[in-house]
């Protein structure tokens, strides 16, 4: 007999949306960021501006949405029971996103104190929200790979927050560390073994549901999220000294995983039963795309990715705004026009006429945001070899995100709207 | 052996395939098309919706002696799915392809949703409890639903 069977687990919406609505405005803070810093910033993956930039969308913009969509995903998909997830939102979102200003800031200005500042935080809000969210996913009873990627990704993102804060402690307070060889490691775990683990485990529950495709096969479903801990394990050996020579093969089985994940995906929609598209099928395969585009250039780049420092910067733009940013904007635009319907449904009681989920953020918006997006990804990639794009692809990001950024905030009008008009009927029947 | 509930899974995908038809119709605008999809949709959707609220969750119900919970749960997203698919004819009526979609898009994330907590978690607490049963539940189910795949 299931031990603990609760349908009704769903945080309020608040839990959720507060961070959804906050994390657009991060990418489109990088996105000004870059068009005032110009060109320079992008000479390499380690000028001061470049570490801004990085931060603001993967600590603002990426951790902001992951962190809300989880607190929603983990009591629905997988069965836990967060602790108190109103009073961990209310915690957890306004520190991260302090932190993820601070740090940005730090980098900016090379200021020691903020460095210090932003590692305190960060270790205080990451740390509170792994242990709720890890006891949540440990208790379960709940099985199956999207189970366990969930789990490995929240150890990823301890890993990545201790790396993160051992290193920003070390700038603030003038340390010894070798912050190149934690940087590396740093880096691939909160791409690969956080964020990439996280959209792992999400689309084997989330594709086969919203396009009818068949589910991912069962064996690699299971295989795929240990592989790549075991990939990111040896990685983190260059943390022990230099890298040795066979790292860059564990690079390149990193990149295999993660290209086997994408072809996978893109396969699967392919054979979907649904034949309607939508801007969330669209985004995600976007991101797919961007996927194999990263293990391509890698395998292109080879030994010789250090010799051009921008290689990295390329590798940079293809993993954050080409697959992230495109995979959580494909996500959102799904996940809260359903939570609008569903919490007023059941605001509401039986019988009642929530607007369904196109009348809460327009489609033609999200087609058009969606456009914007990848017309910004395709100027962001040109001007890593022609710099003098750098400023229009800056402004290009960071209106999309802006309209991202809307579009969401429109979401949550409708939703207030249609609240206050059951609430003035007088048939409310759940608060 | 297989599951009592096998033929429930089997009668999602055929449920599952219709939709997509119906949905597929009304988006390319060929009205007569989606009018006969989305009234055998509809059809297939009563005749699962009977065969669990008439057959599996009595069964259920009085296998395990309890009442409530998951069961009642089911029985509210079935309703909230009835409302789903009446605004569907409504904008069948009307030919209009936005409500008909986003109604249908609205649907489809609850369906999709509702077979999976069914699948992973009420079927297999079935498949458990009426194990122990004289009663051929798995018969009833399948004599209701299998042959309507075929068609």
């Amino acid at each position: 007999m299931h031990p603990n069977l609760s349908f009704e687990q769903a945080p309020p919406i608040s839990v959720p949306f507060r961070f959804f609505v906050t994390a657009p405005w991060f990418g489109a803070a990088a996105g000004l960021l870059l068009a005032w810093l110009g060109a320079d910033a992008l000479a390499s993956r380690w000028t001061s501006g470049a570490l801004a930039l990085n931060h603001l969308l993967v600590a603002g913009f990426m951790l902001q949405a992951t962190c809300g969509a989880l607190l929603q995903f983990v009591p629905v998909a997988a069965g836990g029971n967060v602790w108190r997830p109103r009073l961990v939102a209310g915690v957890a979102h306004p520190l991260l996103a302090i932190a993820a200003l601070l740090l940005a800031a730090a980098f900016l200005f090379a200021a020691r104190a903020l460095f210090i500042a932003a590692a305190a935080i960060f270790a205080v809000s990451i740390a509170g929200y792994v242990i709720v969210v890890g006891f949540a996913l440990r208790r379960t009873p709940a099985q199956g790979p999207t189970l366990m990627a969930l789990r490995l990704a929240v150890a990823g993102l301890a890993v990545t927050a201790v790396l993160g804060v051992a290193m920003a402690t070390s700038l603030g307070s003038g340390g010894s560390l070798p912050l190149i060889e934690i940087t590396h490691v740093h880096a691939a775990w909160g791409l690969g073994g956080w964020a990439l683990m996280l959209v792992m485990g999400v689309s084997y529950h989330v594709v086969p549901m919203f396009q009818l495709t068949p589910p991912y096969p069962v064996r690699l479903a299971w295989t795929l999220p240990p592989a790549l801990v075991a990939v990111l394990g040896l990685w983190s050996w260059q943390l022990g000294g230099d890298a040795a020579p066979w790292q860059q093969a564990v690079l390149l089985a990193g990149m295999f995983l993660a290209s086997v994940y994408a072809a996978t995906t893109l396969v699967l929609q392919a054979r979907r039963r649904r034949k309607v598209g939508d801007p969330t099928l669209f985004f995600f395969r976007g991101a797919m795309g961007c996927l194999l585009l990263i293990a391509a250039s890698t395998l292109w780049f080879g030994a010789d990715a250090d010799a051009d420092p921008r290689a990295a910067v390329w590798i940079g733009m293809l993993a954050i705004p080409g697959v992230f940013v495109s995979v959580i904007s494909g996500m959102l635009y799904k996940i809260m026009p359903f939570l609008n319907w569903l919490h007023l449904q059941r605001l509401g009681g039986p019988g009642t006429m929530p607007p369904n989920i196109r009348e809460m953020i327009p489609e033609r918006a999200m087609l058009g945001q969606m456009r914007l997006h990848f017309a910004a990804v395709a100027l962001l990639l040109l001007a890593v070899p022609l710099p003098s794009l750098t400023r229009p692809a800056g402004l290009l990001f960071a209106a999309s995100c802006a309209w991202l950024g809307v579009n969401l905030a429109g979401g949550v009008r409708s939703y207030l709207r249609f609240r206050d008009r059951i609430v003035a009927a007088g048939t409310t029947v759940a608060a | 052996m297989t599951n009592p509930t096998q033929p429930l899974r089997h009668h999602h995908k055929h449920c599952d395939d219709i939709f997509a038809t119906a949905e597929a119709q009304a988006h390319a605008g060929e009205w007569a098309g989606c009018e006969t999809a989305s009234a055998k949709f509809i059809a297939e959707m009563e005749a699962h919706f009977a065969t669990e609220e008439q057959v599996l969750f009595p069964a259920f119900e009085t296998a395990t002696g309890m009442s409530g919970g998951p069961v009642a749960v089911m029985r509210m997203e079935h309703a909230q799915m009835r409302d789903l698919m009446a605004q569907m004819v409504v904008a069948l009526k009307a030919r209009d392809r936005n409500a008909y979609g986003g109604a249908a898009d609205t649907l489809l994330i609850l369906m999709q949703q509702h077979n999976v907590k069914e699948e992973n978690i009420l079927y297999p607490m079935c498949d458990s409890s009426l194990a122990a049963t004289v009663l051929d539940i798995g018969g009833a189910l399948g004599e209701r639903l299998e042959g309507r795949c075929q068609t």
